[in-house]
């Protein structure tokens, strides 16, 4: 008779109760459920907080109630009585509100594609931008705005950026798999060669172009601003990155598998270059879309991820909420920075996310050295 | 469960590094697959655990050719401690050996308590009940083997494929590890590269050279002085083990034997 492995024929059956540890209450994670559970809670906390922070601080400051106030008599209508400005009124519902709400969006969906980049390269230095998507999205755009929409057949500025970053990703993609084989190194190698010949095209066109700020215009999609939030503009981003936290939320295991790597991944009984094909499409799509919508914002891909690695581990199915909580509450808080900091100027958000994000990193960096070893849980 | 390779050639980068290998383990044995550094082990191994698609020949796992299952249906038969470490990431030991429940799981299933009391029960068949919480990363060589032959455990697979388990660890996580192996009781097919290994540990024993078997057989008839000289390239002196009365193995050069004035194998009378 064949013996399993284990020997433990029937998983519905638990061990004999002479064991004493109850697997229930026995904790194999970094945190206790029940840490975790506050965790989550508290970050889902800080989201709210946040929200309305960003809300109610501005060039025009907008107290909470009025704000409160203000959202339920858009969505409520006429049961609750005015007691605010139709000026109030209208830098709340027209601009902040939806401008927060893309600053949620965008902060959760590039702290996803930032932790699914990091498993699908298997490196944590990976950002979601290492395809050469921004530098794609940047080339769209900046032919629009230079040679016109006719020059790619009516396409609107945004559509040319999300057509630029996924031309770039195919690109990338094609130059990194060989006889259906897409190894990490390739995809990285693949990625900062393209981002680099991107570069050069729009650099060149910008040049030779005799368009007056368009310069200026390239910059909104090479450092990011939420400037552009509106309600008519949300219902994308929005539905891409919930669709995507589902997805991924779902492909825990083979994502833990991944990183174990990719011997461990095939024995675990995962189609490795399904699985590939399958994230490379999804960050494609959700990054992509959050690039058409608001540029390429640094940074906030690659450490978000790291700090909830650091806080709960690697397990995808604890760090993936984590993250997303983590990353809407800091570009919420990003946003507030970028809109108050300079005023009566906005500043692009790669500017404050690298002030914040650069000596995280260095800190990163230092801590590996001291360690000897590429430790960055 | 039993696992039968016929004609097995495999290539990579279209480079041919095995040819025409066939191989059977029957149910319950612990089989060793010995030769020198290149010579295919690994890359057989591969072909069997559906890593790597052989050019020609099947592999067949309780009956079935692995090619023709899904990768989810090879990984509930055959369970796999590769050559890998995941340095980068950090997962505790526990995390690591639930991993072992993934080709069993849909992907909207949870782990259930009966999966998480497989797991703990995993570790602590491996002596490491206690460190369900460390992080993977901090274990030393010998422990993370035991947390991968744990996951194989979780896994409950019929089938065990073993790459060099004991390579990195000293000789006491050596002796472990086999020994717990064959406690296990389970199939295993297992490249090593320590011959005293293979004879202490293993029902059978194949013999890879470039590519192909060149000998198969219990241990002690495998294992010659004639055979190790050409395929290792070394002289190879037979002793009984003083403790087992196994095979056991006294390697020398042959250079220092042509320099030497005395035969080794035949101290002179005094």
């Amino acid at each position: 008779m064949a013996t399993a492995v284990g020997d433990v024929p029937d998983t519905d059956k638990l061990p004999d109760a002479d064991k004493p540890p109850d697997p229930d209450t026995v904790e194999g994670h970094r945190l206790s459920a029940a840490r975790y559970r506050l965790l989550l809670t508290c970050s889902a906390v800080a989201v709210v907080v946040a929200f309305i922070l960003a809300i109610v601080i501005g060039a025009v400051a907008v107290p909470a109630d009025r704000v409160l106030g203000i959202i339920a008599h858009n969505i409520l209508g006429e049961a609750v009585t005015p007691f605010w400005s139709p000026v109030e009124n209208q830098i709340v519902w027209q601009f902040r509100l939806p401008r927060a709400i893309l600053a949620a969006v965008v902060g959760a969906g590039l702290a996803l594609v930032g932790a699914v980049m990091q498993a699908l390269v298997r490196n944590p230095l990976a950002d979601p931008y290492l395809l050469g998507v921004s530098s794609g999205a940047a080339l769209g755009a900046v032919i629009v705005l230079v040679l016109g929409t006719s020059a790619v057949g009516g396409l609107s500025l945004s559509v040319a950026a999300f057509a630029g970053s996924l031309l770039a990703l195919v690109a990338v993609y094609g130059m990194a798999q060989r006889r259906g084989q897409v190894t990490p190194s390739r995809l990285i190698l693949a990625g900062v060669a393209l981002a680099y010949l991107f570069q050069a095209a729009y650099s060149f066109v910008l040049q030779k172009a005799d368009a007056p700020g368009a310069a200026q215009s390239v910059l909104f999609w090479l450092l990011g601003s939420l400037g552009g939030a509106r309600w008519s503009n949300l219902g994308v981003p929005t539905a891409v990155v919930t669709a995507g936290l589902v997805v991924l939320l779902v492909q825990y295991r083979p994502l833990n598998a991944l990183i174990a790597g990719e011997e461990t991944a095939v024995a675990l009984g995962i189609n490795l270059a399904r699985l590939r094909f399958g994230l490379f499409l999804l960050t494609s799509l959700l990054v992509g879309v959050m690039v058409a919508a608001v540029g390429a914002i640094a940074f906030v891909g690659l450490i978000v991820p790291h700090v909830a690695r650091l806080i709960v581990g690697s397990d995808h199915r604890r760090m993936l909420p984590l993250a997303a909580l983590i990353g809407a509450t800091f570009l919420l808080l990003v946003d507030i920075l970028a809109r108050t900091a300079d005023q009566p100027q906005e500043l692009p958000l790669s500017i404050v996310t690298a002030a914040v994000g650069v000596p995280f990193f260095i800190w990163l960096l230092r801590r590996q050295d001291r360690s000897g070893r590429l430790t960055v849980t | 469960m039993r696992l039968s390779a016929a004609g097995i050639s495999a290539e990579i980068d279209g480079i041919p590094i095995v040819s025409g290998v066939d191989l059977t383990v029957q149910d319950g044995q612990l089989v060793g697959l010995v030769g020198p550094n290149g010579c295919g082990k690994s890359t057989l191994l591969r072909t069997i655990y559906r890593a790597l698609r052989p050019v020609g020949g099947a592999v067949q796992v309780g009956g079935d050719d692995v090619w023709r299952l899904s990768a989810r249906q090879s990984a509930q038969r055959t369970a796999v401690v590769a050559q890998e470490t995941s340095a980068d990431f950090e997962f505790t030991a526990f995390e690591v050996v639930t991993m072992g429940r993934g080709p069993h799981k849909r992907a909207f299933d949870r782990e259930s308590s009966a999966d998480r009391a497989l797991c703990l029960d995993a570790l602590a068949r491996v002596g490491l009940a206690a460190s369900a919480r460390r992080s993977f990363a901090t274990l030393s060589g010998g422990e993370k083997q035991r947390v991968l032959v744990a996951r194989a455990i979780a896994q409950q697979s019929r089938l065990l494929i073993l790459d060099e388990p004991t390579n990195h660890l000293d000789v006491r996580y050596q002796l472990e590890i086999l020994g717990l192996v064959r406690e296990l009781g389970v199939t295993t097919l297992s490249a090593l590269h320590d011959l005293n290994l293979a004879a202490a540990y293993c029902d059978r024993v194949y013999v890879m050279d470039a590519g192909g078997i060149v000998a198969g057989g219990a241990p002690h008839e495998v294992l010659t002085a004639e055979l190790i000289a050409r395929i290792f390239g070394v002289r190879a002196h037979p002793l009984p083990h003083p403790e087992t009365g196994k095979l056991h193995l006294a390697f020398s050069l042959p250079s220092i034997h042509t320099a030497s004035p005395v035969p080794l194998e035949e101290p002179v009378a005094k």
